[in-house]
């Protein structure tokens, strides 16, 4: 965990509201593992007062990528940055993704923003000699993130990419026909999204590992205003900072 | 060379700024990105005799300039504490105050003891302000009789220093100083928290889980500096002003209205080395200024005449 100023190189923007951000990291492209965050405070002011969190969207060449849409004050700001401007990142901040888990078959699960966390997962499953098939759902084909993703199917609301519904319905079809032994999903998402494929996860008896977004103050355990609730009621709750984002699908309550 | 240590009771601490109970867990978890022996000590999480798992989730939410918590004194009890957190802090020579909660005054007493026979603790804060739990917590921090019963124990309990951190959301913390002070205090910190709310209009729902919490951040400075004139000019004790400080300025206001030293919280969550950055801004700023001791700058507000605030202000 560090935390430092970091050059802006590059702005992408994808969509309408979403947007591509680069920035030169060395110190942090060369650690992050898939799954962990970093946290950027979008300016000095005290409006927003805290910092936001990003999942790492990819590294290449000591460079940091992340893609956000504008939701509030912070992200909008952020959008307001030029190249050359310095960016306030602690990180690489969480638990990562496991992947040393020996599956035949690594499925990857993005809904919507939440393909955020996925390019990198992928990089290191591939690295790791692993098979690995990507479901990625949006409102709309815009919408559909799949820049550095290989063996993609897309699901979208309104049908302009791929299958006509929700990624999970998508997915469903997919273990149905395929009926995996050994395979492990990776997703990220939203909490609706996520309550479904849990629910499929278990279904199926599948192993899964999901990626959360709450909203943190500190990123790395010292406010605990992060809590998760855990199925095992002895703890209780976890920090999603610290003990996540990433947690088993079966661990937590959602 | 600035002189910047001072002194509570019999205890000299290195400098002038701490980090506030609650707001760094219990001193190790930063520990790539700050130095705590830099500053001079550290307000542990609230520790209560039992393990606490907290209030549930949704714990915080962002307002202008502010946070509002509901943590619920979520700790790994007095116990883990002693055997898990302080071996590796007294290693580090980090200067350990042990900040105490509980749901009776036995609680708060059983607490400080066990504290005090596991060695390594170098003064107590005694919290009786946290507005995030059912019980206990708030009650005494709001009720002049409990403050002076819990105060006159705990006292009897320990030769370190004790410090009755104060509630901001009473009519007059002063007379709640007076009464720590009365029953042997050696210093009081102000403020804790204040009672806050937000509501989501789409769901009308509360923000957070127990629909009220505390409310932090640079938006309750002003209130907060207004608390410790009060108490300062109430009691004869050292005052910990706590309350929005983000940077060597905010810090520099509280010890220019009178406090002795300063807490630094929820900046902490921004920026995990603030509090050095802020002790080394103080020493700082007192060479800037031919000032020979930080001790030099306290109580010294001028409340003669208008300042003009136009400049600033435009």
């Amino acid at each position: 965990m560090i935390q430092k100023n970091f050059e802006l190189t590059k702005i992408t923007p994808i969509n309408s509201s979403i947007t591509k951000l680069a920035f030169h990291a060395p110190e942090i492209a060369n650690s992050v593992l898939p799954g962990q965050f970093i946290n950027i405070k979008v300016d000095e002011t005290t409006v927003p007062l805290l910092r936001r969190p990003f999942s790492v969207y990819y590294v290449q060449e000591n460079s940091v990528e992340i893609v956000f849409g504008v939701m509030g004050m912070g992200t909008k700001k952020l959008t307001l940055k030029k190249i050359g401007d310095m960016l306030d990142v602690l990180g690489p901040l969480g638990k990562p993704f496991n992947v040393s888990d020996n599956e035949e078959l690594s499925i990857l699960v993005g809904g919507g923003l939440g393909t955020a966390s996925l390019p990198l997962l992928q990089k290191h499953l591939i690295q790791k000699g692993k098979k690995v098939v990507t479901f990625l759902g949006a409102r709309t084909k815009e919408y559909l993130l799949s820049s550095y993703l290989t063996d993609v199917r897309t699901a979208t609301d309104d049908g302009s990419s791929g299958y006509h519904g929700t990624v999970i319905e998508l997915l469903k079809h997919f273990l149905f026909e395929n009926k995996k032994k050994n395979c492990k999903i990776y997703a990220c998402g939203p909490t609706p999204m996520l309550v479904t494929l849990t629910n499929v996860t278990e279904e199926y008896n599948i192993r899964c590992e999901i990626s959360l977004e709450t909203a943190m103050a500190c990123g790395f355990g010292i406010c605990q205003g992060c809590a998760v609730e855990l199925k095992n009621k002895e703890v209780g709750f976890a920090l999603s900072c610290k003990d996540g984002p990433v947690f088993k699908s079966n661990e937590i309550i959602l | 060379m600035v002189k910047t240590s001072f002194k509570i009771g019999n205890v000299e601490f290195k400098n002038r700024v701490f980090v506030a109970s609650g707001t760094f867990g219990y001193g190790d978890e930063a520990r790539e990105l700050f130095d705590a022996t830099k500053i001079g000590g550290i307000f542990t999480k609230s520790l209560t005799l039992k393990p606490r798992k907290g209030n549930p989730p949704p714990r915080i939410v962002e307002t202008a300039s502010g946070l509002i918590n509901s943590i619920g004194l979520a700790n790994i009890g007095v116990e883990k504490f002693i055997s898990e957190k302080l071996p590796l802090l007294k290693q580090s020579e980090v200067v350990i105050i042990a900040n105490i909660a509980g749901g009776t005054i036995d609680e708060y007493c059983k607490v400080l003891e066990k504290l005090e026979s596991a060695n390594g603790i170098t003064a107590y804060e005694i919290n009786i302000s946290c507005p995030n739990v059912k019980e206990g917590g708030l009650n005494f921090g709001t009720d002049l009789k409990a403050t002076a019963e819990i105060t006159k124990i705990v006292r009897r309990l320990t030769s370190k220093p004790i410090i009755l951190k104060l509630t901001p959301n009473v009519t007059r913390v002063s007379e709640f100083a007076k009464v720590a002070e009365s029953e042997g205090a050696d210093a009081v910190s102000l403020i804790n928290t204040l009672v806050g709310m937000a509501v989501n209009v789409k769901t009308r729902k509360p923000k957070i889980s127990t629909v009220t919490g505390g409310l932090s951040g640079p938006a309750i400075k002003p209130v907060a500096l207004a608390k410790v004139y009060e108490v300062v000019n109430a009691v004869k004790i050292p005052v910990f002003g706590i309350g929005g400080i983000a940077n060597t300025n905010d810090a520099l206001e509280f010890l220019i209205v009178g406090a002795k030293a300063v807490q630094i919280g929820t900046a902490n969550f921004i920026n995990p080395n603030i509090s050095v950055s802020i002790a080394n801004g103080i020493e700082k700023f007192c060479l800037d200024n031919g000032i020979a001791d930080v001790g030099m700058i306290v109580g010294t507000l001028d409340t003669t005449g208008n300042e003009s605030v136009l400049k600033s202000w435009l």
